[in-house]
């Protein structure tokens, strides 16, 4: 399942794509300290089973959150959500 | 400071409602499931007699969340002779952690929505469009009604029912009439500015001083809604059949000029639209007693 | 030599007479709904009071969102010009200016000779624009060139969870019922604009340097919350709301 999390306003649309089929499978937890922001937690889900989301107090300020990671020189390839994560499960839309 | 904001007329919010199942006159010996889904905005209660659709209701959300769910579900039972204690399992959904006190599970509300509005609609149904009182959400699901894949947007009020009060009360107009009014034009105008609903009422404001009649200031705004949750819903991607569920299916203005902009027909229901997401989370409630049933057996 | 840059906003639209490279004069008007009449008005404003007649004048620049509209300018230049040049003019030290307008703001890197290096927009929310704080102050029944006094009175930091106007102003109005004092309410709503122009400013890079221009120049506990945000200094002009119209008289110069 793919959950985006995240907001668009007029601006522009900011959503972090998750593919949670793949936590289940996962032992690292990578996500979970890539982040300098620690936007990720780790949640059961509606099927019992624990998958990675973004915290919902973060969704609606992602863009400004975020904004560390993505100068607008030298942006890295892989952000480093997506890069810790082994499946490649993390995808950010902007 | 004055209260006057409670006091002013409400133009956005719709109406109060209750429905008994014509068709089931009698639900003792019957399984009785619920679900409830308490909105920003409005709560629902919808109650399942043998997995059947036997009742519901909607009402406004107040102040206390865990009230507006008892007041929905009593409101339900209205005329039923059910109580509270009839109840099997009950499944409370709903925006952010609100709790239904009286609640055995909660699931969350993408999930419900999913699968209420499957309920609905039938196994055709791919992709659903909620537009609710303070949230826009895009959800593609299987043929069984479990999502695939999700995106929400309850940042910015373009595509939720706070976004139409903008307009609604400028033009002093309720939100019921502005559907067939916005249709009420000789040739359809440009939109307004679909990015902000605060940039789309200075330009609606100034289109009245030009002359613009109300019919068509509404028409345009429709239209720059209808752009904007057009926009959401192919970022997490469009296929078919395709359903409008939340307090904004029930205005036409918005919903044909979605279809009318993705090219695709919506399907429609007699069924409130609002019920949905109580409607999925009592399926669920229904599934998880008769399966615990049949584990027992 | 006598140039007019005039700044057509969405919300007021600004004048700036410059004589011999010194600013001479200055005038207002609320835009209304017609930019043409107001630059008119704001014209004839900014002339009178002075000896100086239309014909004295060498040339005429506009700037802004209405700035096509006026048809007795000699030239446009854009936002980020006229903002780029007129804080730089105030304030040879201003490296990343950030204009701050009713519907929109826009950072931008300034390079040594003064020309932009980089810039970021965002005119599509007007949670991140001077709207917002107008909004919110309506909100809170005070008024708008009050909320900086308010804010800087504050005794707690309170989050504010919304960041779109529809919703905040939804937000202000419940913790007025919850018996948060003004003073903290409006601090809250100076800190969540700054967070989210923030995000527009280090997407050109924070540097030492920065200015903040536009009409909520003037409102201190914006400022100091802005300071808070980016751990820099802020430098305002006195005259913040007309800078972007300084640098419209003084590319003028150039036209002559």
């Amino acid at each position: 399942m793919i959950a985006n999390y995240g907001f668009e306003d007029g601006s522009g649309s900011y959503y972090i794509a998750i593919d949670t089929d793949n936590c289940t499978d996962c032992k690292e937890r990578g996500c979970l300290e890539s982040c300098q922001n620690k936007v990720f937690e780790m949640v059961l889900n509606d099927w019992d089973d624990e998958v990675a989301i973004i915290k919902e107090d973060y969704c609606n300020q992602l863009k400004s959150i975020c904004a560390g990671c993505k100068p607008l020189i030298d942006r890295p390839e892989l952000l480093p959500c997506e890069k810790a994560c082994s499946f490649r499960s993390i995808v950010h839309t902007w | 400071m004055t209260m006057s904001n409670v006091e002013k007329v409400e133009y956005w919010r719709w109406g109060e409602s209750n429905w008994k199942n014509p068709n089931i006159s009698d639900c003792s010996g019957s399984l009785i499931t619920a679900g409830v889904d308490i909105g920003s905005t409005s709560t629902q209660a919808v109650i399942l007699a043998d997995g059947e659709l036997y009742a519901y209701s909607s009402i406004r959300t107040g102040s206390n969340s865990p009230n507006s769910a008892i007041d929905a579900m009593k409101w339900a039972m209205d005329g039923t002779g059910l109580s509270l204690e009839d109840l099997r399992y009950t499944v409370g959904t709903g925006y952010g952690r609100v709790n239904v006190p009286f609640a055995d599970k909660s699931v969350t509300e993408i999930s419900c929505h999913a699968r209420g509005a499957n309920m609905i609609y039938g196994p055709s149904l791919r992709t659903i469009l909620d537009m609710g009182g303070q949230d826009c959400k895009a959800i593609h699901c299987n043929e069984v009604g479990r999502v695939t894949s999700f995106m929400m947007n309850d940042k910015c009020a373009a595509g939720t029912g706070r976004g139409m009060e903008v307009i609604a009360n400028l033009l002093s107009v309720h939100v019921e009439d502005i559907g067939k009014m916005s249709f009420m034009i000789d040739e359809e105008p440009p939109p307004v500015s679909s990015v902000c609903v605060i940039f789309a009422k200075t330009e609606a404001t100034n289109l009245m001083r030009a002359g613009w009649s109300k019919e068509k200031v509404l028409a345009a705004y429709c239209h720059a809604m209808a752009l904007r949750v057009a926009r959401l819903l192919e970022r997490n991607g469009m296929e078919e059949d395709f359903a409008i569920t939340g307090g904004i299916a029930k205005n036409i203005g918005v919903v044909r000029r979605i279809e009318r902009i993705l090219g695709v027909r919506a399907l429609e229901t007699e069924m409130d639209q609002q019920i949905a997401g109580a409607l999925g989370a009592a399926t669920i409630a229904n599934e998880k007693i008769t399966n615990w049933w049949r584990r027992k057996k | 030599m006598i140039t007019v840059g005039i700044d057509c906003g969405n919300q007021n639209t600004k004048a700036i007479m410059v004589i011999d490279g010194k600013i001479m004069n200055k005038a207002s008007v609320v835009t209304e709904f017609d930019g043409k009449i107001a630059a008119e008005k704001v014209y004839t404003m900014v002339l009178a009071n002075t000896s100086v007649k239309r014909d004295d004048v060498h040339a005429i620049v506009t700037t802004g969102a209405g700035r096509d509209m006026v048809d007795f300018s000699n030239a446009s230049i854009n936002e980020v010009s006229s903002a780029a040049r007129g804080s730089r003019f105030i304030n040879a030290d201003a490296n990343l200016v950030i204009d701050l307008g009713a519907e929109g703001c826009r950072a931008m890197r300034l390079n040594r000779d003064g020309r932009v290096k980089n810039y970021e927009v965002n005119d599509k929310c007007a949670s991140g624009a001077g709207t917002f704080i107008e909004t919110m102050a309506r909100a809170l029944q005070i008024k708008t060139e009050d909320m900086g006094d308010y804010s800087l009175r504050h005794k707690k930091d309170l989050a504010m969870n919304a960041q779109c106007v529809v919703f905040s102003e939804s937000e202000v109005i419940s913790l007025i019922h919850q018996q948060e004092t003004v003073e903290d309410i409006a601090h809250g709503i100076h800190v969540g604009i700054c967070n989210r122009i923030s995000s527009l400013i280090r997407r050109v890079g924070i540097v030492d340097g920065i200015m903040l221009i536009g009409g909520p120049g003037y409102n201190k506990g914006l400022v100091q919350s802005l300071q808070d945000v980016l751990g820099k200094d802020i430098a305002v002009a006195e005259d913040s709301e007309f800078v972007s119209a300084v640098g419209a008289a003084v590319y003028a110069v150039n036209l002559v």
